[in-house]
């Protein structure tokens, strides 16, 4: 009776604190190692955040070198910053070009890529390989490598500081990543289906574009998300070629702030943080259609 | 006519006639295939005309003495003929064993080489281990992830403008040190600390993407071989060495080549980080940028060649990846 009244307390605390491995069922933790896993999420967090959160801070500032004595920040926060910005700066300049010339790249680089995805999913031609090996390695293309030649061809075509400019320019950049994106997704759609419009008499366009495309719209949306935030992103082609200053994309506004040699440091963060924020919203938006599309288009190429 | 199947039609290819003449065939080809050719012809005009077109003139551009100064022109209203001439293969050269070609190309060559091994390696490593730690049930590991994917949410070229503030001489990083009574680097100025600021810089960025992409292929894997593993005695340890690693193992090859790319790639980063202050914190694509268009005149011929390197850098590297992953049965996916 005694023995048995002592060791069951006993049992009890072994199992919690010192032999948990035995008596926790999979995927539950014990305390020790959840308390471990929450500092080093919560300490990779706070550096996450904190880059971000800072500049916000700063944005509030109204002097420019605020930054250098942030404490003083506090007792004069004003959104002054912001409001010079949207009347006083080319602000809505750059938003249209970035606008104009974002959509216009996800547009045309989805529709292109969305046919060559399909033609190289369901349809073996010679030359297959070949283009297919063309559309990998001009993956991994550095910018340096087109820049010299796209600016003289760029220029040679009075291209240069317009919006089609880039946008051809940012699309033959996303174009061969959006269309190995689209393939790896037409792959998993059915040759049944395209049989079946087949027989039913479409051309092979026809089975295209009534069959497949309304099929595809995860993988359509996939790719459009990847070019409007490469496109939006991009710094060295847009700086390069974009030359007026009310044809800047954000990427290349952002940085007239500091460029001149009186670095406006507040507006550039207030700036910033209104660029970020509709983008990052949007980001969050589609993040997880993103990741799964993208590392699906990997694995499955 | 390779033995194929067409899957639109679900026809079977490979039992050919004998071989008709070369006309005929081209008819034949033409009247099987033209649909598909009519749908990559886009790609193909666009590809054509602003990859391979541009690379084959960039090439050209390679073997003369191009620069801004003796390029065709127009300046008001004259416009000036290009008079550069062709000289082969000397910028070549010159680039890889010209005088001081160790200051021009083979520093920035060993730095670009570390700058990408450093960046992936921690790219990967901490990414892993914060897929790792997501990947158990944990109590707001939601919110974790959200706050967690940030760096990779907020554009680069905003994140970077943020770290600039953070990193000035007198920003918050260096006033934190000074309270801690640590030494204050000069992190926009000194060639070491330049370097060190890069690669942190770039490793906050890109750790998102591997997080992620490690996290997806983590729950991808069968938890019936933890079951398994757990039953045989496997140590905690054994786990991740036998199992996660090699769940992870296709997953892994093409995020690691992906990042290798993206990073040897890295323009936006470097370049807007220090601008034209640190020449010697640049990898080869921002010093062939500087090259090209930093710096008067513009040496139009050297930017393009060290461009041909780079690509090539990149073949070879991605050929060799591509028959080490064969090698080990590994069909590398992208």
């Amino acid at each position: 009776m005694s023995t048995t009244t002592v060791e069951a307390p006993v049992t009890k605390q072994d199992s919690t604190s010192t032999a948990p491995k035995k008596t926790r069922r999979r995927g539950e933790n014990s305390r020790a190692t959840s308390l471990v896993s929450h500092g080093i999420l919560i300490v990779a967090s706070l550096i996450a955040l904190f880059p971000v959160a800072w500049l916000v801070f700063l944005s509030l500032g109204p002097d420019k070198d605020d930054y250098l004595h942030p404490g003083g920040i506090w007792s004069k926060m004003s959104l002054s910053n912001y409001s010079f910005v949207l009347k006083e700066t080319k602000f809505f300049d750059w938003l249209l070009t970035t606008a104009v010339v974002t959509l216009g790249t996800t547009l045309i680089g989805v529709i292109i890529a969305a046919t060559t995805g399909y033609a190289v999913s369901r349809m073996r031609f010679p030359g297959y390989k070949k283009f297919m090996w063309v559309l990998l390695v001009t993956q991994m293309f550095p910018v340096a490598v087109l820049m010299v030649p796209m600016y003289q061809i760029l220029s040679d075509l009075q291209l240069i500081d317009t919006y089609p400019g880039l946008i051809l320019v940012y699309c033959s950049t996303v174009v061969p990543y959006c269309a190995w994106l689209m393939k790896g997704y037409f792959d998993t759609i059915p040759f049944e289906i395209d049989e079946a419009g087949r027989v039913d008499g479409l051309s092979p366009f026809g089975t295209f574009a009534r069959l497949i495309l309304p099929l595809a719209k995860p993988g359509l949306a996939v790719a459009a998300f990847y070019s409007f935030l490469t496109a939006f992103g991009e710094v060295a082609f847009a700086s390069t070629f974009m030359l007026s200053d009310t044809k800047y994309t954000f990427a290349v506004g952002l940085q007239t702030f500091v460029s001149e040699h009186d670095a406006q440091r507040n507006l550039m963060a207030a700036t910033a943080v209104l660029i970020a924020i509709p983008i990052s919203a949007f980001f969050y938006f589609v993040q997880k259609n993103l990741v799964t599309g993208l590392t699906a288009g990997g694995t499955k190429g | 006519m390779t033995v194929a199947i067409d899957r639109a039609t679900g026809k079977r290819r490979g039992d050919r006639a004998p071989r008709p003449g070369l006309g005929q065939r081209l008819k034949h080809g033409y009247q099987k295939h033209w649909y598909a050719y009519a749908m990559i012809a886009p790609v193909v005009i666009v590809l054509g005309v602003l990859v391979i077109y541009p690379l084959v003139y960039g090439f050209y551009l390679t073997l003369t003495d191009a620069n801004s100064l003796n390029s065709a022109r127009t300046i008001g209203v004259n416009e000036i003929e290009a008079t550069y001439k062709f000289i082969g293969l000397d910028n070549y050269a010159d680039i890889l064993w010209g005088e001081t070609a160790y200051d021009r190309f083979w520093s920035h060559f060993i730095w670009t080489i570390f700058w990408t091994a450093a960046c992936v390696t921690l790219h990967y490593t901490i990414g892993l281990g914060l897929a790792l730690l997501l990947n158990q049930k944990l109590r707001g590991r939601t919110l974790y992830r959200l706050i967690l994917i940030l760096p990779w949410a907020v554009p680069t070229f905003v994140t970077v403008f943020g770290w600039r503030f953070m990193l000035a001489d007198g920003g918050i990083i260096n006033s934190f040190l000074e309270t801690l009574h640590l030494p204050t680097p000069l992190w926009l100025e000194d060639t070491f600390w330049q370097r060190f600021a890069a690669i942190m810089v770039n490793t906050w960025c890109g750790v998102p993407f591997m997080m992620l992409s490690l996290l997806g292929g983590l729950q991808s894997i069968d938890s019936s071989l933890y079951e398994a593993s757990e039953m045989d005695g496997a140590s905690k340890w054994q786990q991740f060495r036998y199992v996660t690693l090699p769940g992870l193992r296709s997953v892994s090859s093409t995020v690691v080549l992906l990042g290798i790319i993206w990073t040897f790639n890295q323009f936006a980063i470097i370049f807007l980080l220090f601008g034209d202050t640190a020449p010697d914190a640049q990898i080869l694509v921002t010093w062939a940028y500087y090259l090209g268009f930093g710096q008067q005149p513009r040496d139009f011929a050297q930017s393009a060649a060290y461009g041909i390197l780079l690509l090539a850098i990149l073949i070879v590297f991605t050929s060799f990846y591509r028959r080490w992953l064969n090698r080990n049965d590994q069909q590398l996916a992208i």
